[in-house]
């Protein structure tokens, strides 16, 4: 019996920013029902990498299917149909300002679906439970916490009932509390919800506690993907260096550097 | 010595490269968003009528006072020029056709043009360009709501009805304002000013203006939410967009009503 296909498959994905490459020929499998963490530090390409896994930037050479489509090649409606079986929380939230959280969470309903103003009511204000923000609705962003920003945009991206859901740096700018309550959160979605969980990240701990598997990007590179144990015990040095926190060793290119310093054009 | 005509030469080749780009930006964003207007509905991309109303009271009426006071004095300062410049010929009595032909088709619409620039104009800039530095345009799009769609075709639409109902509002004011003027100069009534500039105009001149409008509402509206589209940097490049789309604007229109009276009066 055949594996069941990846849910998300990328494959010698390339991405530059001008003339730096920021990812290097990117092989990236998520199977059906796991929760997998992007851990790398910044600057590693992980955000790039989120980017083009929710179709928001074309690759230049590579290609990126999620639930099998090919988002480089798929038509406008292919596209529509995925976005609706997939939600996204970013990392700042992204709510829209001018709307109460109850519109914002709304939102994908009314837009999207043809269900009628009560259902569309219920269902939002249902998925506010779900994050522990019931009867927060009727507040604007702007009046929440961050951590009650993060569960809001969390409600938005789950209230089609996405079977992916990627979810960018949960626990950045949080304090412990509220970051561990956010994990604790996604591993509740995924049991009560049964969805696949994308989470890029660079904090060790919220990455440890949630994760099935994880892929270490570095440098734009893949380093290693695994289950948690299988990446504690990873011999490579800049994974360890990751995981204990020590600061990365700079190796110096004479001819590079004497280059970026008296380049014009750099 | 001459190495400055090459860097010269270099930034006009750029910035004609980037005026191309722009105006095919525009263009691209025109046809967008009345594809939308058209056929949105059967692309699951719908115009909401509620979204073009909020929009047509945010551009057209609650800029009725200021173009209406504005319009007003432009018509008083018009009668006070032409009664003084066409006294010197004895022609005063020619300065109900004056006024009348010079408001409907040049100023009425130009005032209300370089107002809806200043206010809405910005407006577009500062709202899109918001949006788009707190990722919320990337928000929409991975929820599947097209931003041009959600954004611009409102507006648009919007625009384009609202513009040309402030231009005859502000036609109006300007004629009575140079009527309150006049009349007692010329010896007649306000009524009977009024009535004779309704004798005088022709359906010509109101169209020219009415025409006129809807080239501004387009040009406003392209280059208001293009520029808010393209914002990148943070609060301080929502600040450049805006005034950015305010000064173009205002330029775009002044341009475009010179080239229309060109052909319109040959």
């Amino acid at each position: 019996m055949s594996a069941p296909p990846p849910i998300i498959e990328v494959h010698q994905l390339q991405a530059w920013y001008g003339a730096r490459q920021v990812l290097k020929d990117i092989d990236f499998q998520v199977q059906r029902g796991e929760i997998r963490v992007i851990m790398g530090g910044s600057g590693s390409g992980k955000s790039t990498l989120l980017r083009h896994l929710i179709g928001l930037q074309r690759p230049p050479a590579g290609s990126v299917r999620v639930l099998g489509v090919d988002l480089a090649r798929a038509s406008v409606g292919e596209l529509l149909g995925l976005r609706k079986k997939m939600g996204v929380s970013f990392q700042g939230g992204a709510l829209i300002t001018s709307m109460t959280v109850g519109d914002n969470v709304a939102l994908p309903l009314r837009e999207l679906t043809r269900l009628d103003e009560n259902t569309i009511r219920i269902m939002s204000r249902l998925k506010l439970e779900v994050v522990n923000l019931g009867g927060f609705q009727d507040l604007m962003p702007a009046q929440l916490s961050g951590g009650m920003v993060k569960r809001a945009a969390l409600a938005r991206a789950i209230v089609m009932d996405p079977e992916l859901l990627f979810f960018d740096e949960p626990s950045a700018g949080l304090d412990p509390v509220v970051s561990a309550e956010l994990d604790e959160l996604i591993l509740k979605l995924r049991s009560a919800l049964r969805m696949t969980i994308v989470v890029v990240t660079h904090e060790l701990e919220s990455a440890l506690k949630i994760a099935d598997t994880i892929s270490v990007l570095d440098q734009g590179q893949i380093l290693v993907t695994d289950s948690v144990l299988g990446v504690q015990q990873c011999a490579d040095q800049r994974v360890q260096d990751l995981f204990h926190r020590r600061p990365r060793s700079i190796e110096m290119d004479v001819d590079a550097y004497m280059k970026r310093l008296t380049d014009e054009r750099a | 010595m001459f190495q400055f005509v090459p860097t010269a030469l270099q930034r006009l080749g750029h910035a004609s490269v980037a005026a191309v780009q722009a105006i095919g930006y525009g263009g691209a964003l025109l046809a967008e968003s009345l594809s939308f207007a058209i056929s949105g509905y059967r692309r699951g991309q719908p115009l909401r009528a509620h979204a073009i109303f909020e929009q047509m009271r945010q551009v057209g009426v609650d800029a009725l006072p200021i173009v209406g006071a504005l319009s007003f004095t432009v018509g008083l300062m018009l009668g006070i020029q032409f009664m003084a410049a066409l006294g010197e010929f004895g022609a005063q009595s020619q300065v109900v056709m004056a006024v009348a032909k010079s408001v409907t088709r040049e100023f009425g619409v130009l005032i209300t043009g370089i107002l809806v620039a200043g206010r809405s104009g910005s407006a577009f800039a500062a709202r899109i360009g918001s949006m788009n530095v707190s990722q919320e345009i990337d928000a929409l799009g991975v929820i599947g709501i097209d931003p041009v769609r959600y954004l611009a075709a409102p507006a648009l639409i919007a625009m384009l009805l609202m513009m040309p109902v402030l231009t005859v509002f502000a036609n109006a004011l300007a004629i009575l304002g140079a009527a309150l003027y006049c009349s007692p100069s010329l010896d007649i009534s306000v009524a009977a000013y009024l009535l004779q500039t309704l004798q005088q105009i022709t359906v010509g001149d109101i169209g020219q203006g009415l025409s006129k409008s809807l080239v501004f509402a387009v040009l406003i509206t392209i280059i208001g939410v293009g520029t808010g589209f393209g914002v990148s940097g943070g609060a301080e490049g929502v600040g450049r967009a805006t005034t950015r789309a305010v000064v173009m604007s205002i330029s775009a229109i002044i341009v475009a009503d010179m080239i229309f009276s060109y052909f319109l009066n040959r």
